[in-house]
């Protein structure tokens, strides 16, 4: 056996972001794809991509092996979840079965946690907008989201959705937010039992009588069409391991603080049942032969019984 | 129009309308985006209703707001860090009631006189610095005591290493190890593929490579110095054998008896005897005793079960013609 540390304190350093925290870091994202593409489907994984620059990793290499849905082909993605230290995933890939298909996933302790796979249609690319470029999102600002559609509570595979693409572009989870920095809005709309429409939009606040400013959106960013085509939800107890949170202070049971007697607590002591209790056959009284053989019996007695 | 019965998640700064239904999807796609973004609109400016309504601080880059906590529960990434398990040495601390002292960066060293670091290099009342020892009656003669203090510091050094494995043992049982520390004596680098771990050598492969290595030196590892378990190297000697160059008149015994074995080979091999009266012999014999020792087994331990009519399949005598 033996012990093997970074040698570097930079090493050491980057081991320890990597260390499971009580407060985590921001979810990373890896964007990959299989080995058909298709021209559509590589503008969405590029704008994706753009839209997370700063906790996303692309790789540009075609995976053969990765087949989410099946038991076999999701030990590549566990693999480089592992590597790059990413917990969300974008797959996308193309056939004639599934055309422009996108498969969402986010893994717990870098193994699958649940999927959903999409089909992307009627896209149209961040060039095809025209705005004014002053109103461009800045990269890393935290966005506003907007859900329409009752279908959001009431289908299971788009609640799923809601929950995956809640997760996917929230970004950093912030205590003080800088109310300059909110430019961004992504707004999921619900068409039918199984589409939504997802438009990307930029803020514009315009001045209004009071301290709060009047909204204004201004479509910029990529828009899609998802169509939900398959999902795996997670297994019950990882589900329950992963909403986890960190134990809030137990409380202490029967400790009361007196200020003039300190720190009390009661002590509760059972009914003693003098009538029933055995006599010891100890007997200090009698003479040390008799007490001895008293001793015996009752030891033999035990034995016999135990037998 | 709704009025605000917008689900708000401030902390996620999020909006949901669970009222909202399409009764017919717009036709074309302007309008859909149009109708959207009114509706998006809507409940933008909800949510900014809450958010600017919130007590704000002014840092130097605008008001800065205190979010609240999310409502929406989202995974983690990774599982809760499991509490590590006391050390040994924390756990004799803790029953003595050892307090840790803090202690210096820089203490006075006696010899140099000046304020020498705690640890690291050139530090303070290192063991090593003492120039002279003065020699106490318990000491032996030709012990050297310099090398006993040293000898003395590598143990105690391995016994704080091996004391330090196994407290990470223990906290890796409990599933605590600290994230920078891996424990295993075949874990992969900490940085690399499955490539980079060399693969063990087998015991025939090492063997067969010793004895190569040795057959290259110039004695052809006659001579080398055999490691305790190491095995003589087979096929010792020589390899081809020579006839004597002189033994008696003519053409000696041995070159003609190497002579009638080359041409016996040679003129086997041409004739036409179909019969080889040696191997033919010595067929029989074997096939003889086989027979007589199946008789014995059978006599003696005469079970009542079928035996199965074994069939060899070794190949007869009958040669081939040429």
């Amino acid at each position: 056996m033996q012990i093997r540390a970074p040698k570097t304190k930079r090493a050491k350093r980057e081991l320890d972001k990597r260390a499971p925290k009580l407060v985590e870091n921001v979810k990373k994202t890896l964007i990959l794809h299989g080995t058909k593409t298709s021209a559509v489907l590589n503008s969405v994984l590029t704008e994706l991509y753009h839209l997370k620059r700063d906790n996303a990793v692309k790789f540009s290499k075609k995976n053969e092996n990765i087949k989410p849905f099946e038991t076999g082909g999701e030990t590549s993605l566990e693999f480089f979840s592992h590597k790059t230290d990413c917990s969300l995933f974008a797959f996308g890939s193309h056939s004639k079965k599934r055309p422009n298909n996108l498969v969402l996933g986010r893994t717990y302790d870098h193994h699958i946690y649940d999927l959903v796979e999409v089909g992307v249609e009627n896209f149209k690319s961040i060039e095809s907008f025209e705005y004014d470029k002053k109103l461009a999102p800045k990269i890393g600002s935290k966005p506003l989201f907007a859900f329409i559609g009752e279908e959001f509570e009431s289908v299971d595979e788009l609640k799923h959705l809601k929950e995956v693409l809640l997760d996917f572009f929230r970004g950093e989870v912030v205590e003080n937010l800088n109310l300059t920095g909110v430019d961004r809005v992504f707004v999921c709309t619900a068409l039918s039992s199984k589409t939504i429409l997802l438009m990307h939009c930029a803020l514009r606040l315009k001045k209004s009588g009071t301290s709060i400013p009047r909204m204004e959106l201004v479509e910029v960013g990529p828009s899609m069409n998802l169509v939900v085509r398959r999902h795996r939800l997670p297994s019950e107890s990882l589900l329950k391991e992963a909403m986890k949170t960190p134990d809030h202070a137990k409380k202490i049971k029967n400790v009361t603080s007196d200020v003039i007697k300190g720190k009390t607590g009661r002590i509760y002591i059972p009914d003693q049942k003098v009538g029933d209790m055995p006599l010891s056959n100890n007997i200090k009284g009698l003479k040390r032969e008799r007490r001895e053989a008293k001793q015996n019996k009752e030891s033999k007695k035990r034995k016999t019984e135990s037998e | 129009m709704e009025g605000s019965s917008y689900q708000i998640d401030l902390g996620n700064l999020m909006a949901y309308d669970p009222n909202h239904h399409f009764q017919s999807i717009p036709s074309s796609r302007g309008e859909l985006a149009n109708h959207c973004l009114e509706k998006g609109t809507e409940m933008v400016q909800a949510i900014a209703n809450s958010l600017f309504s919130l007590p704000s601080t002014e840092s130097r880059d605008g008001p800065v707001v205190k979010l609240p906590l999310p409502t929406t529960k989202l995974p983690r990434e990774k599982h809760l860090p499991k509490p590590k398990p006391p050390t040994k040495w924390e756990e004799f601390a803790k029953m003595k009631g050892i307090k840790k002292r803090k202690k210096n960066k820089r203490v006075w060293d006696e010899q140099t006189s000046s304020w020498k670091r705690t640890h690291g290099y050139d530090r303070a009342n290192d063991d090593r610095d003492i120039p002279i020892l003065d020699a106490k009656s318990t000491d032996e003669v030709g012990v050297d005591p310099f090398a006993k203090r040293s000898a003395e510091k590598k143990e105690r050094v391995k016994k704080q290493e091996k004391n330090r494995l196994e407290n990470l043992k223990k906290a890796a049982k409990a599933g605590a190890l600290p994230s920078h520390i891996q424990l295993a004596a075949t874990a992969l680098p900490i940085t690399g593929t499955k490539k980079d771990v060399p693969k063990k050598a087998s015991k025939d492969e090492l063997e067969s490579v010793a004895g190569m290595a040795a057959t290259s030196t110039a004695s052809g590892g006659k001579f080398d110095k055999k490691l305790p378990g190491e095995k003589p190297p087979k096929h010792s000697g020589k390899h081809r054998k020579f006839l004597p160059v002189v033994e008696g008149k003519g053409i000696g015994s041995k070159e003609k008896q190497q002579t009638e074995k080359i041409l016996n080979q040679l003129l086997s091999k041409s004739s036409h005897e179909i019969l080889d009266v040696n191997k033919a012999v010595t067929m029989f014999n074997v096939k003889k005793e086989k027979q007589r020792k199946k008789d014995k087994d059978a006599n003696p331990g005469k079970s009542g079960k079928l035996k199965p009519n074994k069939k060899s399949f070794k190949k007869t005598s009958t040669k081939k013609k040429p």
